[in-house]
């Protein structure tokens, strides 16, 4: 009966598995290429940041914001032409990166954000005192300080946009996500829905899992 | 004040105002004051007095609203961003809370600074293990921070300071949150440095203890300006302003002071961990002779017992003498106070 099942579904559920890891790992590594700057400009130019600069900073709050409020199944169908554009068509596990991607970077931004602000303004100020320039200080004193709580912040991140990426499925995009909607929804296989659950379960606590432990090894403040 | 060659840090006329929510605070009124070369220099006030404010102008890490700051000749209102940087190279300071990278370990915390100045990681590796040599902490090179007591970090932040060689040492209340024998071996480790480097220190500071063990100069602030400033002894010992004599004497300069008469007054400063009573009672026995305690106070400046005592000793001076030796084998700080013969 079990073998049974693997024999019709295995490979399916295999690929997907593939699919929804490709999808969520590589909008995830996008969106931090994006959201890291972003999140490091809200924090400089910021009232009282290491360059203030309210204009640039009032700008990027602003996109961040909105962007943040658009629900991601509205932000998909909208930007359906700029994905077009871009991977030359809309549906399609690489197509539905697009979005998730454009998606996740302001809400990386915001993490990334918090994180930096998280870092005691002492130090910063004994490294100006130093003599340390704004991009040593950034790169040497806010990001690696900070590397604990960023990697928290990276692992939370991966868990939402998986559970994006298993959303898009349900319009086309591939991955756990179609395979749910298209057996349990449209065809009543109800036994392979559930299995799709528990890997997308599991998947969200391997990488939960990877995460606390790296952050847990890197952070130097925990005695013992 | 007259341009001397001595002179490595000259405040003109610096004031500094903050414009907040609630209105404008003036935390710095036209100060002027001149720091020697090797100076150990103490600057006192009360909490919000404009201390930190100061020290921070020293470096520009706040930019005074007036005024100009001089480091060895050099206005630093006219330094340009990366002038100014290479110029802090030159400027180390210390914190209240020890500011450092919890994510390093002491030596690469100590290797910060060298790492700003370009220098290579062999040579910073090797200089850093010599500074931490230098402050006892060699065995501790690859803990971090968390595991380390808070004298511990102080010395870690003292030998970070030391790694670019400057010429100025700022200490913002570097043993504030320092129990009191761990705020002596510092006080003797910076004591040591200006000996040893020649580096001028400047010491923040609201603890009168402080300053009497290991400053020579001193500058009192109050309330943004600048009260009184002179030599420990000259200020300690004859203060002419209100708020340097509610410095020495915390119960009111105006009482205490006039009521001495007699030829021998002397003033005792007892650090925290003498207990008091007992010497001047023990001193009393011993010398077999009365003593007159014109004024007596302790209270408690940034969690350090601070107590002090103006005696009149007996006319003998012979008598009067030995009660000051006797005082200070027991490693009291004593002062004649002449200059107020009644
Ligand atoms: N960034 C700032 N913005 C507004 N006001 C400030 C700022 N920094 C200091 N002040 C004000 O300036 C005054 C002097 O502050 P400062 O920190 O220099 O005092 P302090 O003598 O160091 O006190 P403490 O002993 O408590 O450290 C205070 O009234 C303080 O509120
Ligand atoms: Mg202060």
């Amino acid at each position: 009966m079990l073998a049974e099942f693997w024999q019709e579904y295995g490979q399916m559920l295999a690929e997907g598995t593939g699919t929804t890891l490709y999808m969520t790992l590589a909008s995830t590594l996008m969106a931090y290429v994006l959201g890291i700057p972003m999140g490091i400009i809200l924090v400089v130019t910021a009232p009282g940041g290491l360059k203030p600069n309210a204009p640039v900073y009032k700008v990027m709050d602003f996109i961040v914001n909105i962007v943040r409020s658009i629900p991601f199944l509205i932000l998909l169908i909208m930007i359906m032409p700029f994905t077009r554009l871009i991977v030359g068509q809309s549906y399609g596990s690489t197509a539905t990166v697009v979005p998730l991607v454009v998606s996740a970077a302001p809400f990386i931004a915001r993490m990334v954000e918090s994180s930096l602000l998280e870092v005691d303004h002492g130090v910063i100020e004994a490294a100006q005192s130093m003599g340390a320039d704004n991009w040593t200080i950034i790169w040497k004193v806010m990001l690696t300080e900070a590397r604990t709580s960023l990697i928290v912040g990276a692992t939370i991140a991966l868990g939402t946009i998986l559970g994006y990426s298993a959303m898009a499925g349900t319009v086309g995009g591939g991955g756990l996500g179609d395979i749910a909607i298209r057996y349990g929804y449209y065809r009543y296989e109800t036994n392979v829905m559930l299995i799709t659950v528990v890997l997308l379960v599991l998947l969200v606590q391997i990488m939960q899992a990877i995460g606390m432990k790296i952050s847990k090894k890197l952070d130097k403040r925990i005695t013992g | 004040m007259g341009a001397d060659e001595n002179t490595i840090i000259r405040v003109e006329n610096v004031s500094k105002t903050f414009s907040g929510k609630d209105g404008q605070v003036e935390a710095l009124k036209n100060i002027n004051l001149d720091i020697h070369q090797g100076d150990i220099f103490g600057i006192i006030g009360m909490s919000g007095a404009g201390k930190s404010t100061l020290v921070r102008c020293l470096n520009f890490l706040e930019r005074p609203t007036e005024g100009h700051v001089f480091i060895d000749g050099k206005d630093l209102s006219g330094l340009n961003e990366k002038e100014l940087r290479a110029e802090r190279t030159q400027i180390a300071m210390i914190f209240q809370h020890f500011n450092l990278l919890m994510q390093r370990n002491v030596i690469d915390n100590v290797c910060f600074p060298m790492e700003i100045l370009g220098i290579s990681k062999a040579k910073a590796r090797k200089r850093a293990l010599e500074l931490l040599e230098e402050v006892d902490l060699a065995d501790k090179a690859k803990s971090y921070p968390a595991q380390l007591s808070g004298g511990q970090k102080q010395r870690v932040a003292i030998a970070r300071a030391l790694a670019s060689d400057p010429k100025i040492l700022l200490c913002d209340e570097a043993t504030s949150a320092l129990d009191p024998t761990t705020t002596k071996s510092i006080l003797a480790l910076l004591k040591e440095i200006n000996e040893k480097h020649g580096i001028t220190i400047v010491i923040i500071t609201h603890a009168m203890s402080v300053v009497q063990e290991i400053c020579n100069r001193v500058a009192i602030i109050d309330g943004g300006t600048l009260a009184e400033t002179g030599t420990v002894l000259e200020v300690f010992s004859r203060p002419k302003s209100r708020a340097a004599m509610k410095l020495v004497y915390p119960d009111g300069g105006d009482t205490s002071v006039a009521e001495m008469k007699g030829r021998h007054c002397i003033r005792i400063v007892f650090s925290s961990n003498s207990s008091f009573e007992p010497v001047i009672g023990n001193m009393v026995l011993y010398c077999n002779a009365p003593v007159n305690i014109l004024l007596a106070d302790t209270r408690d400046i940034g969690g350090i017992a601070q107590g002090q005592m103006i005696l009149q000793l007996p006319e003998d001076e012979q008598v009067a003498a030995r009660m000051i030796a006797y005082l200070r084998e027991r490693n009291l700080g004593v002062e004649e106070l002449d200059g107020y013969v009644g």
